[in-house]
């Protein structure tokens, strides 16, 4: 696991390969080039975070616009005057505050059952020795190759002869059994020290013990990383969930969102769909506004890995 | 876990792994094994399978909309893949600059790469409005009439790439941001030292260099577009032109699976999708031998 060190240090890390104010400021260092070249990185900066933040702004303002006041086309990013009324009307269209648990509750619930079974799965993977541990290994990764669109169908057919349709168990229990997630804990665990376990269980502790006290907190980097990614694909899930969940009671935000688009000739309440978005988004941003090292860490070192 | 032994041994590994391993056998496995004995079925749901034997796959290779979508999705990929290839390149050595701020710039550039595709479809939907959509009203600003985008299959498409392109630029630069940590300050200090310049820097050591991360990021972004999904599903205009136009392999799979209720042939086709993606992981597995080193893990 490369996460500890690769908290993106990019930024404070010199750097000689790329263009930067300060790179050659001592051949001319007063000098105008050297001058317009920082304004122009900046300009560059600015730019950069304006299209990746405008459409997120400019939704909240849609959002924050009364129906009338969207259909104009001098537009405005400062909604006035400013009003709730996409919020109250979303929430007459659908059981908001049913649909934002549904979504939250399924989250939450997938989130800890896949970081516990890919933790305990690697800990048996890494961490002791058994007959066919090669071929059951090779097994997981496997399944790794398999595209969901292979499996949506067969899980739908499985998940209606259970008679799962339209409750909690369908959108949880097919997502739960992670291989991804249990490859990346046996990783994280083979490049630490069994010492500590190994001494502990010299003491008499026994393997869930140890497990629990000790491997546990020890790989909590890549715990981190795995809670993030589980909990964004369990929260933006919207292919399986459209299947399997499409009763409001236990209907997700993604579905619930998607379905507010106007129908056959009926025109789309933009307003709306742009407040439900909102609400869709807060919870993911927050947590990765929260969480950005392990977010950044995930992604370099699977990047790394492949 | 050495010291345990025998029975005792194999109890703790049946505690430990066989939650993960028999949920995995019943929810991975079982479905993956009963698709490919589908997709040799004629299933409406209603009826008992019927055995067709390839007849699904025969009818599939002979069915104008299979190949229309897999010249669609193939399109979709040509149009974004090189762009992202590049622009995520060009981003992470942006990003990468020692300059006051850039973290700002970073953690706006990861804020659509976090945000689902349901929102982000729907984002753009209300900007490529083509009346009232923000985007239409700044070329009309300049004095260009922009097209009616996702009213037909052509500017969809167009539409549709750039979407995607402003949703995944974050994490293809953090992917090259990743490669680029690894290439050892020694050698441009070297290469300072013999007078090198900021440009054959970047020709002679990071791009050589990075070669390794780029050939994953191409690797993984077609296997990623081969199964592009969401955006093309949510984002035509229901009723217009482009709408149930432009399909893709896995929109093709949804509509024969859920609409038309045709199992057996769905399951067909989301096999040849893996058929298709498994010949670009072997592919990967043969080039990257020859051409990459490998770090190992």
């Amino acid at each position: 696991m490369r996460e500890s060190n690769v908290a993106l240090n990019a930024s404070t890390k010199p750097s000689v390969t790329s263009p930067s104010p300060t790179t050659d400021s001592n051949r001319h260092s007063l000098s105008l080039g050297a001058l317009a070249r920082g304004l122009l990185i900046y300009a560059a900066m600015a730019l950069i975070i304006v299209v990746m933040v405008l459409p997120f702004l400019w939704m909240l303002s849609t959002s924050l616009k009364p129906q009338a006041y969207i259909l104009d086309t001098t537009p405005d990013l400062i909604p006035n005057p400013l009003s709730l009324e996409s919020y109250t009307q979303l929430r007459e269209r659908i059981d908001l505050a049913r649909v934002f648990f549904n979504s939250t509750f399924v989250a939450v619930v997938g989130t800890i059952g896949q970081v516990i079974l890919s933790a305990m799965a690697g800990f048996a993977f890494a961490r002791m020795s058994w007959h066919g541990r090669n071929v059951v290994f090779t097994l997981y990764l496997a399944t790794l190759m398999i595209p969901a669109v292979v499996l949506i169908i067969p899980q739908f057919i499985l998940v209606k002869s259970l008679g799962w349709v339209n409750t909690y168990p369908a959108l949880i229990v097919p997502g739960l059994f992670s291989a991804f997630g249990t490859f990346l804990l046996r990783q994280a665990l083979l490049t630490l020290p069994i010492d500590f376990e190994e001494a502990a269980l010299i003491d008499g502790a026994n393997p869930f013990t140890i497990f629990w006290r000790i491997t546990l907190p020890l790989v909590q980097p890549a715990i981190a990383t795995l809670v993030i990614f589980s909990f964004m694909g369990w929260w933006n899930a919207y292919l399986f969930p459209l299947f399997v969940a499409r009763q409001e009671s236990v209907m997700t935000l993604p579905v619930a969102l998607a379905a507010l688009q106007g129908g056959p000739r009926a025109l789309t309440e933009w307003n709306m769909v742009m407040a439900g978005g909102i609400l869709a988004i807060l919870p993911i941003l927050l947590v990765y506004l929260l969480a950005q090292r392990w977010f950044v860490a995930g992604v370099v070192s699977s990047g790394i890995k492949g | 876990m050495a010291s345990l032994r025998g029975v005792n041994k194999y109890l703790w590994v049946g505690v430990f792994l066989l939650p993960s391993l028999v949920g995995l056998i019943v929810f991975t496995i079982l479905p993956i094994v009963s698709s490919l004995w589908y997709s040799l079925h004629d299933w409406n749901l209603l009826s008992a399978p019927e055995w067709i034997g390839t007849g699904n796959y025969i009818e599939l290779l002979n069915d104008p909309s299979f190949w229309t979508a897999l010249r669609t999705t193939v399109l979709i990929i040509g149009l974004y893949l090189p762009l992202a290839f590049v622009m995520g390149l060009g981003l992470a050595l942006f990003l990468n600059a020692r300059v006051r701020g850039m973290v700002w710039v970073r953690t706006a550039t990861f804020l659509p790469v976090v945000a689902s595709w349901v929102v982000v479809s729907l984002i753009w939907k209300w900007l490529f409005n083509p009346q009232y959509g923000l985007i239409n009203i700044a070329l009309g600003a300049v004095g260009i009439e922009g097209p009616a985008w996702l009213f037909q299959p052509e500017s969809a498409i167009v539409a549709m790439v750039i979407t995607s392109l402003w949703k995944d630029v974050g994490y293809v630069a953090l992917i090259y941001l990743g490669g680029l940590q690894t290439i050892s300050p020694t050698y441009y200090e070297a290469a300072q030292i013999d007078g090198a310049n900021r440009w054959q820097l970047l020709r002679r050591i990071t791009l050589p260099l990075l070669t390794p991360t780029m050939f994953f990021i191409v690797i993984t972004l077609l296997i990623n577009y081969f199964q592009v999904f969401e955006q093309i599903y949510l984002m035509p205009m229901r009723d217009s032109a482009a709408d149930r136009r432009v399909e893709v392999i896995v929109t093709e799979v949804v509509k024969n699976a859920f609409s038309y209720n045709r199992m057996g042939y769905a399951s067909a086709l989301s096999w040849v999708l893996f058929a298709i993606i498994f010949a670009i992981t072997f592919l990967q597995l043969r080039l990257q031998k020859r051409w990459v080193y490998d770090e190992g893990v």
